[in-house]
């Protein structure tokens, strides 16, 4: 249970085994996983040495999947059912996706998020996700040379809840214990900050394959505090890459292109977009399944002309970052550069410009959220010393509300509020004998529901009933510190009381994950009891362990009977070590935390204590 | 058994129970409490703990955002006196500052309709003068005299203040979009 692994500066905590963490940056074109080694941040390769994972995967009729260079090879062959830059639909309704004349896929509009069919059945972006999760996972696995205690996974700044929950779900899903869904400037701000000190105001520029995201962060001693966050969950390197397709299509005079070489051109409009970082102008060839042929020049000139809406795109959200951290472009001390489309020239040139500094561009862009997300996970997994931990303080990116009268959004929790956060807001009756009242869950910054995005629609019933305007309606919005809300209702008065709560209808029911899990492990079956057993033994061990080192600085918090019951408790977990039943071992971790869930309050009680007594316990080093 | 969170901000966050604040201090014990109950530091725990410790650090950032700003930390501190500012708002607000209001948000919305920044961002800068001095006497209001009606009369003028600055924000921000 150990509520905190106390220890004064310069004290070793109790010696504990180092826990495999890992932290994945799930991107739309490529992804990575990489994990501290020797205290140091590194990206794990796969066996052929490569560390990009391109975020692509393949559906073959047989039912296999491949991923990432297999299917990137064959996606000009089978567009439809190579699926590319899957993040784009995670938590989205078909409504939503933007540039869908261009994509190959036979789309299925699902209730909450879009879904594809494919030669191997239909498929929702959080199982497709969850096979590039999968890939990542074996690979750090093998590398590592054990099972995982968990990932940080990092999402966007920008992405609502219903794209969170999607991602955590992708996650679970891959057989990932999600230790926390961490923001990507966030992620690159630790990495950044940490290997360079650095202190003072940053903003991060992230620009993506597909997402854009603009974070002000205050780094001091030890703490990474984020002021304010904006972005485009739907504008990234992508977008880039359309508007040369279009000027392919415009310039090279051929006919309506098939879906195999509409990915052909958009492929090659890519190669071009990447070769103008280094050149002035780049051939265009391609010959396309009629025969004709495509022959053009891009000058860099033109490539800045045709994107430069884009551009401008990601400098709006910049400056209401700004605004809302209350700063102006002097107060900024440097401008971290992340994300693969930060390498355009044009990009570079517009962010000095706008900041009127040179942006850093020391990291390599493609890299950097993995290995800050590597960090955090290492500091998440308890491998740290509790006096070697930073503290990370980040925010909601949007604002979160209810539906009231009229269609209007009355917000609930405002953009940019540091989490975990807690507000409460009463509503009452207004009918005489109403028993039920139904709530409708909204995330965004319009005054009408219709322009904010609907996250959960749920109903309290039982309310006992009374006059209109008696009944008292607490409704509880709790967002977590992974970004995530949970929100629930209550009838406070006449001792009745009823409450609910609701997960976003974007995200899958816990149900549908474990009927996923079950489906993909039919034949494991035994393996998973194994698994089970496995699990609840080291994580009884664990607790086991971390009550001992409790009990070993602060067994004076107890009485002799507390601490006699505690030790009788421990004794009966350890027994129990040995059986076969991982429910029982599962039943004896229940009755020791719940014994000394009071030891733990006391803990945390005398820690806030000392941590206002001038006790400085956090040290800021690699 | 949820924690214990009987003892008021000042009281948590160690502060003295003042309208006038050392913020410095105030982000220094705010890290301090942070860096002991922060989710971040029990995601490798069992779920009480997880929970014991998303609880205390959810009750400690409302804390914060109480104490650090200053129409906040003036409502509470007059809650904590026993003066309620909504429930004291039938007390009439004096005319000429409705007027003034008045014309302020008249001045706002023709900067709008004209997309003229530059006046948007003068009209800012005068509203934030007249919400330092009004600040400056609901401190004295509070720490002085401990005249808390005088206190709440003032921060009602400060709420109207802050609308309207939120009205040039929302000006701004709709004419750079």
């Amino acid at each position: 249970m150990v509520l905190l692994q106390l220890s004064e500066p310069g004290m070793s905590s109790a010696p504990h085994q180092h826990r495999l963490a890992v932290g994945i940056d799930l991107g739309t074109t490529n992804s990575l996983v990489a994990t501290v080694r020797n205290s140091m941040a590194v990206v794990l390769n796969d066996e052929q040495g490569r560390s990009l994972l391109p975020s692509i995967v393949h559906y073959k009729s047989d039912g296999s999947v491949d991923v990432g260079y297999p299917a990137h090879t064959i996606q000009a062959v089978d567009p439809r059912n190579t699926i590319v830059s899957v993040k784009r639909f995670m938590g989205r309704g078909l409504k939503d996706v933007a540039h869908l004349e261009s994509m190959p896929y036979d789309f299925m509009d699902a209730e909450g998020m879009v879904k594809v069919r494919t030669a191997a059945g239909v498929k929702s972006p959080v199982e497709i996700s969850a096979e590039i999760l999968k890939v990542l996972r074996l690979r750090a696995e093998a590398s590592m040379g054990g099972e995982l205690v968990g990932a940080v996974i990092t999402v966007p700044a920008y992405f609502d809840d219903a794209q969170r929950q999607a991602t955590k779900d992708a996650a679970t899903l891959a057989g990932l214990n999600v230790l926390r869904l961490l923001n990507e400037p966030t992620a690159a701000a630790i990495a950044y900050g940490i290997d360079n000190a650095s202190e003072g105001i940053y903003a991060v520029y992230d620009l993506g394959g597909g997402t854009f995201d603009i974070s002000i962060l205050k780094l001091s001693r030890g703490v990474f505090e984020v002021l304010s966050t904006n972005g485009d969950a739907s504008l990234g390197g992508d977008d880039f890459d359309q508007r040369v397709y279009c000027w392919i299509l415009d310039n090279a005079k051929v006919g309506f292109p098939s879906i195999e070489d509409t990915r052909r051109l958009l492929l090659k409009a890519r190669e071009a977009k990447e070769m103008l970082t280094a050149h002035d102008s780049v051939p265009v060839h391609a010959v396309l399944g009629t025969g004709e042929q495509v022959n053009l020049t891009l000058g860099i000139h033109d490539f800045a002309a045709i994107t430069e809406t884009l551009v401008a795109k990601t400098l709006r959200p910049t400056r209401k970052a700004l605004r809302d951290a209350g700063l102006t472009i002097n107060d900024i001390r440097g401008v971290v550069m992340v994300g693969g489309a930060t390498r355009m020239p044009q990009i570079q040139r517009a962010v000095g410009e706008f900041f009127k500094q040179e942006p850093l561009t020391n990291l390599d862009p493609d890299k950097v959220v993995a290995l800050g997300a590597a960090m955090q996970a290492n500091v998440l997994a308890g491998n740290r010393a509790s006096s070697e931990e930073w503290l990370l303080l980040d925010v909601i990116p949007l604002s979160l509300g209810l539906e009231t009268m009229g269609g209007l959004t009355e917000k609930i929790i405002t953009r940019n509020s540091t989490i975990p956060i807690a507000k409460g807001q009463d509503f009452t009756t207004y009918k005489d004998g109403q028993t039920a009242m139904s709530f409708h869950v909204v995330q965004g910054e319009r005054e009408l529901v219709s322009d904010c995005r609907s996250l959960a629609r749920f109903e309290l019933r039982g309310i006992p009933p009374m006059v209109a305007g008696a009944a008292r309606i607490r409704v509880t919005f709790q967002v977590d510190a992974d970004g995530l809300l949970a929100v629930s209702a209550r009838e406070m008065t006449s001792g009745v009381e009823a409450s609910i709560t609701v997960k976003p209808s974007y995200g899958l029911s816990d149900d549908e994950i474990a009927g996923m899990l079950s489906d993909s492990m039919q034949q494991a079956t035994n393996d998973m009891q194994a698994r089970n057993l496995r699990e609840q033994r080291v994580e009884a061990q664990r607790l086991v362990e971390s009550v001992d080192a409790a009990l070993e600085v602060d067994a004076m918090l107890l009485t002799a009977d507390e601490r006699s019951a505690i030790d009788d408790e421990i004794l009966a977990l350890r027994r129990l070590l040995d059986c076969q039943d991982h429910r029982a071992i599962k039943a004896g971790m229940e009755k020791l935390n719940a014994l000394t869930q009071d030891f733990a309050e006391r803990r945390m009680d005398r820690s806030i204590k000392r941590a206002l007594t001038g006790h400085k316990i956090i040290e800021f080093k690699v | 058994m949820a924690p214990d969170f009987t003892q008021d901000f000042f009281t948590l966050l160690a502060q003295p129970r003042n309208y006038r604040l050392d913020i410095a201090q105030l982000d220094t014990a705010y890290h301090e409490l942070q860096s002991q109950v922060h989710p971040d530091h029990y995601a490798h725990l069992p779920d009480a703990e997880r929970r014991l410790s998303m609880q205390w650090s959810t009750q400690v950032n409302e804390a914060y955002r109480t104490l650090k700003h200053p129409l906040h930390r003036a409502r509470y501190l007059l809650q904590l006196a026993g003066v309620d500012v909504e429930q004291e708002s039938n007390t009439a607000m004096p005319a000429a500052f409705l007027m003034e209001q008045m014309e302020w948000r008249e001045a706002v919305a023709e900067a709008r309709a004209a997309s003229d920044h530059h006046e948007l961002e003068k009209l800012m800068q005068r509203l934030q003068q007249q919400a330092a001095s009004i600040r400056a006497e609901i401190e004295h209001e509070i720490d002085e005299t401990q005249n808390y009606l005088a206190a709440a009369e003032a921060l009602r003028r400060l709420m109207f203040i802050e609308k309207l600055e939120q009205e040039i924000d929302e000006a701004l921000e709709a004419i750079e979009s």
